[in-house]
């Protein structure tokens, strides 16, 4: 121990002796540890917030949505999901606990002079706990409001902002095309969850105004006319989007299988597509091992770079004190008392490296807060064109990666430290003694 | 015994045939020209080297039998090295200097500490411990050099040329240190070329082109 002791302290002395090269070798371990720290966290961070987006729309849950096809498939004779492809979904489906049908229709919403254009959402009760939309203030939809087709409606938080930005909206009456409907709840922001029906785009639940279903069907029924200057587009659909809830996540899969099969038969259209988050969930997850992998793969190359930048200064370092070598071998030094000098040595220096770069990578998330925003400043342009993801991911320290990048580093410095040692444990005593 | 080289694809008979014995306690010198193998034969009392053939008894062991590993033990624990050139670690302070041998015979502990700032004081450097070889002059240099030789208290000390580099002043001190050495009962082999520090030695041995040429007893 003491041996141990000594031979470090030794080799610190001897790396003081060139304070130069030995911190610009550290400085290649430490780039490395840090990188392989950053780069998971970064990997880890975008894993996460992917997920989390997926997560949001509900792991028990399978979304069916209506997808407009192209134009030559179809006449006039409207197309999508149907109120009859709802109710054959509950009644034949045991594994179904729940099934919320959904409507949403662009729309132009007013306040006396204010308005803005925003998406009309017609749904049941159960969608704010199925979407997970948390109330501000008021109340959401309820039983009653459907079966009595109330003209009632709750606001998303930017639509409550833009149509009352001064005033308590709870109460009032928002005009939609020539109805008006009278607000009784206000709900929290709430993140974009991830695309449905393999857009990525993100469903964006900012701009919304929730209806009871049977009022929209009663009011608006199933044709949608849009008409701008130049256009004319005439949509008959009946429900955009059905969300079911599956009893138990082990029959997720199962369970999506028969739905497919059972809206198939119905449709010769290609007009509906199918997520599952579940099946979105496993995807992520082994992308997200990949991602990790590939990283780990890139910090692994600075590695070797770093360990190879050790073992060129140790081959320089046993060339140069060839002398000093044959002094302690004359003096009773074995070869591994030669060998372990100088990889304690080498691991003193990767050791070194490697704390630091702990250290830096440790503050990675505030630093890479700090170089985003010196970024954006420098190239607004650039940045902007970015992909969301990459524009706010937050990097995530994976906890085992602090001690994987010591051992690593102690690794490093074994494994390239070794082969210099050796050289300089074979050289020969009565040569080394007579070299300049 | 016998020492050969291959040299260039040429074998070189460095030692062709040597044989002398040296009691404890005694005082000798090697001379001879350069070549005659004296460098050679002191790389095997030293037990850097082995012969070729022959063998090299030091207190009953045979040299040529040991492996690498017994050969620096040997080093560490048995011989003490004293060299023209001195070979201190420039890096190091006199005092650690002094230690070296201890950390390659283990014996390394508070009282062989002790002894390090005694044998310091022996060769007179007792108010120069902090300093580097580089700081010293020649004669200070040699002379930590003949302290670390006596740190793990050997029975045997070899020196190579060592006044070789010193002024005539320099020589006659470590020679007199050298010879207070041998009054202790250390054995003492001194590979010398001048004959003013072969006289003081009590028995000279002239090698040449790798034989015995003269051995012969001073008074």
């Amino acid at each position: 121990m003491a041996t141990w002791f000594r031979t470090i302290r030794l080799s610190i002395k001897s790396l003081l002796l060139h304070p130069l090269r030995s911190s610009l070798t550290v400085l290649g371990i430490f780039i490395g540890v840090c990188s392989v720290i950053w780069l998971l966290a970064l990997g880890e961070g975008i894993g996460t917030a992917a997920q989390e987006q997926i997560a949001s729309l509900g792991a028990q849950n399978i979304i069916v949505r209506t997808i407009k096809p192209s134009s030559d498939e179809f006449e006039d004779g409207g197309y999508g999901l149907t109120r009859a492809d709802y109710v054959r979904l509950i009644t034949t489906i045991p594994t179904i606990d729940e099934a919320l049908p959904i409507r949403e229709v662009g729309r132009e919403f007013r306040n006396q002079t204010r308005y803005f254009e925003g998406r009309l959402v017609g749904c049941s009760p159960e969608y704010a706990t199925v979407t997970r939309l948390d109330l501000d203030r008021g109340r959401f939809l309820t039983g009653v409001d459907l079966k009595q087709e109330r003209n009632l409606c709750v606001l998303a938080a930017e639509s409550a902002q833009r149509l009352f930005p001064f005033e308590n909206p709870l109460g009032e009456s928002i005009m939609v095309g020539r109805n008006f409907y009278t607000v009784v709840g206000v709900l929290k922001p709430r993140a974009p969850s991830a695309g449905i029906g393999g857009s990525f785009a993100a469903e964006d639940y900012s701009l919304d105004v929730y209806i009871p279903i049977t009022t929209m069907w009663r009011r608006d029924g199933d044709m949608e006319i849009v008409t701008k200057p130049g256009t004319f587009q005439r949509d008959l659909f009946e429900l955009s989007q059905i969300t079911l809830r599956v009893d138990d996540r082990e029959n997720v899969l199962a369970t999506a299988d028969v739905i497919r099969d059972t809206i198939s038969a119905d449709h010769t259209m290609r007009d509906f597509g199918m997520t599952v988050p579940l099946e979105l969930l496993q995807q992520a997850h082994t992308t997200r091992l990949m991602f990790i992998l590939f990283l780990g793969l890139i910090a692994a190359i600075s590695l070797v770079v770093g360990g190879i930048g050790i073992m060129n200064i140790m081959l320089a370092t046993v060339t140069e004190r060839t002398r000093e070598i044959g002094i302690r071998r004359a003096l009773g030094a074995k070869r591994r008392d030669i060998v372990r000098q100088f990889v304690v040595e080498s691991v003193v220096l990767s050791v070194v490296g490697g704390l630091f770069g702990i250290l830096g990578g440790v503050f990675c998330r505030p630093l890479s807060v700090a170089i985003r925003g010196e970024l954006y400043r420098q190239f607004p342009k650039m940045m902007n064109d970015l992909p969301e993801l990459i524009r706010t991911v937050e990097p995530i320290l994976v906890s085992w990666s602090v001690p994987l990048a010591f051992a690593i580093s102690v690794g490093v410095g074994v494994v390239f430290g070794v082969y210099p040692a050796m050289r300089a444990a074979q050289l020969d005593p009565i040569e080394a003694l007579r070299h300049e | 015994m016998r020492k050969e080289y291959s040299l260039g694809g040429e074998t070189v008979h460095a030692i062709q045939g040597i044989s002398f014995e040296v009691p404890v306690g005694d005082y000798i010198s090697i001379m001879g020209p350069s070549g005659s193998g004296k460098s050679t034969l002191l790389n095997i009392l030293g037990c850097l080297d082995r012969p070729t053939s022959g063998s090299y008894l030091l207190s009953g062991d045979d040299v040529r039998q040991m492996s690498d590993d017994q050969l620096a033990e040997t080093r560490a624990t048995r011989i003490g090295f004293v060299f023209q050139s001195y070979n201190l670690l420039p890096a190091l302070s006199v005092v650690e200097n002094i230690e070296v041998p201890l950390y390659y015979s283990g014996k390394i502990s508070a009282a062989r500490r002790t002894r390090c700032l005694e044998l310091a004081e022996m060769v007179g450097l007792s108010d120069r411990l902090a300093h580097r070889p580089a700081q010293l002059s020649g004669g200070q240099q040699q002379r930590v050099a003949i302290a670390r030789s006596l740190v793990n208290d050997p029975r045997f000390i070899l020196a190579d040329e060592p006044t070789g580099n010193l002024d005539s002043t320099t020589t006659g001190e470590i020679l007199d240190l050298m010879q207070q050495l041998n009054s202790e009962g250390r054995t003492i082999i001194v590979v010398t070329h001048e004959s003013e520090v072969a006289e003081r030695t009590k028995r000279s041995i002239v090698l040449r082109d790798g034989k015995i040429m003269d051995d012969k007893r001073h008074m």
